[in-house]
């Protein structure tokens, strides 16, 4: 079954099922078989406990990480420059209020539930994209996210479409049909400044000398320093390692800086014509492991604040539960 | 009061007139009619359906991954079952 529904019961069954067969190497010949055959492993199938614990982590720092994402875009909403704008703004940060819930129930198929996954998030036992901790100075930061972070994000994600877990996938799929109209608005909204007044165009490409860099780290650490990196490839979790999706990255904008009429922060940044590729400077990982350890400029700002939005959705919450116990013999709702 | 005591609902679309619905994800909610609302706003944001089934998750019965094979032999051996175990004389039409 491919959905979600059975999830509760999951492990119960696939644990109970080893133990009455007694033979967890023949479990693991066909999960391995299956993923060497480029095969989807469902909720239901068997799967190495690390495996699904890889997943778990990988799928819920995501989830984490959208509803997170909120937060800096959203700051921007009541000053969008037009109505058209803030239109658009709003559809996007509630785009990304949709993708954290797609994402929370992929996990939920592992067998996690929704509010361990917050749980861990308030308590900072899970993390979420070190991106966000980057605070939003200006209007044309609202761009820069769009087509620089938006644009990271989407090539990190469209891989995972391909993703041997199969709820992961799908909700990948829906995810980067959604994401083209974030970094296009983003790109739309840096061209509208840098082609504006001066003091637009100063401000665009402030904007992007901020965000170059931090976006270039979204890739994580370089590939001999991750962790995760090798076993995720093996499992195709992962289909590209983290520097080869940043030197794609970096070839993709490049030309789409030029366009805009905006130059990229980096020096060092030029094509070589022998790799086909455009060689750039040194990422500079002190800042990224730092702003990892919480030491980012909005750390602390975004946890609080997610924090207390769920503290003051309670009564949202409790207000909807006691209606749906009082009407439950009318809908015919009830749950176990 | 958390989230753990709203039920899991699957949510199945249908994307225009004459096709059937299709599972497109699942979400909590208190009650079907919050489940619904939910969905439409989480899975049609972008007029992605004319239509949408809630169904509590706990009420679906799956059939067992373990079981696959057994559990679907029985078609496995049945060609006859297909168009293209007969044998038809060329040049015969409308068959």
């Amino acid at each position: 079954m491919a959905t979600a529904a059975a999830h509760r019961t999951a492990r119960t069954d696939a644990d109970g099922a080893r133990t009455a067969v007694g033979d967890t190497a023949e479990y693991e010949r066909a999960f391995d078989a299956a993923v060497a055959a480029d095969e989807r492993i469902e909720p239901r199938d068997w799967m190495p406990d690390a495996y699904r614990a890889t997943l778990v982590r990988q799928i819920a720092q995501h989830a984490h990480s959208e509803i997170i994402g909120m937060q800096p875009e959203a700051n921007w909403i009541t000053r969008a420059p037009s109505l058209r704008r803030k239109a658009i703004l709003m559809a996007k940060v509630q785009d990304e209020a949709g993708h954290g819930l797609y994402l929370y129930s992929a996990a939920e198929t592992l067998g996690t539930g929704r509010d361990e996954l917050l749980d861990k998030l308030h308590s900072g036992r899970q993390k979420y994209s070190s991106i966000f901790n980057y605070p939003t100075l200006t209007w044309a930061d609202v761009g820069a996210i769009g087509w620089l972070v938006d644009g990271a994000a989407i090539t990190n994600q469209v891989p995972l479409c391909r993703c041997s877990y199969g709820p992961y996938a799908r909700a990948m799929v829906r995810i980067c049909k959604e994401e083209s109209f974030h970094q296009r608005q983003g790109y739309e909204l840096l061209l509208a400044l840098s082609k504006g007044t001066e003091e637009q165009h100063a401000m665009a490409q402030d904007a992007v000398n901020r965000w170059w860099w931090p976006s270039l780290m979204m890739f994580g650490p370089p590939d001999d320093e991750s962790q995760h990196s090798a076993q995720s490839m093996e499992w195709k979790i992962k289909r590209h390692s983290n520097d080869e999706l940043r030197q794609r990255f970096v070839d993709i904008c490049v030309p789409q800086a030029e366009s805009l009429g905006l130059t990229l922060p980096d020096p060092d940044l030029r094509w070589n014509e022998e790799r086909q590729q455009h060689d750039f400077g040194t990422i500079d990982w002190t800042e990224f492991w730092e702003v990892l350890k919480g030491n980012g400029p909005c750390n602390e700002q975004r946890i609080t604040q997610r924090r207390n939005a769920h503290a003051e959705g309670a009564w949202v919450r409790d207000a909807a539960a006691a209606y749906a116990a009082k009407h439950t013999g009318e809908t015919g709702a009830k749950q176990a | 009061m958390t989230n753990t005591d709203w039920p899991l609902w699957e949510v199945f679309v249908r994307s225009r007139r004459g096709l059937s619905h299709t599972h497109a994800g699942s979400l909590h909610a208190p009650d079907a009619e919050l489940a619904l609302r939910n969905a439409r706003d989480l899975y049609t944001r972008r007029g992605e359906g004319v239509s949408i089934w809630v169904v509590p998750a706990a009420a679906i019965t799956a059939s067992s991954p373990d079981e696959k094979d057994p559990f679907f032999e029985p078609a496995a051996d049945k060609p006859y079952r297909h168009p293209t175990f007969y044998e038809i004389p060329e040049g015969v039409k409308h068959l």
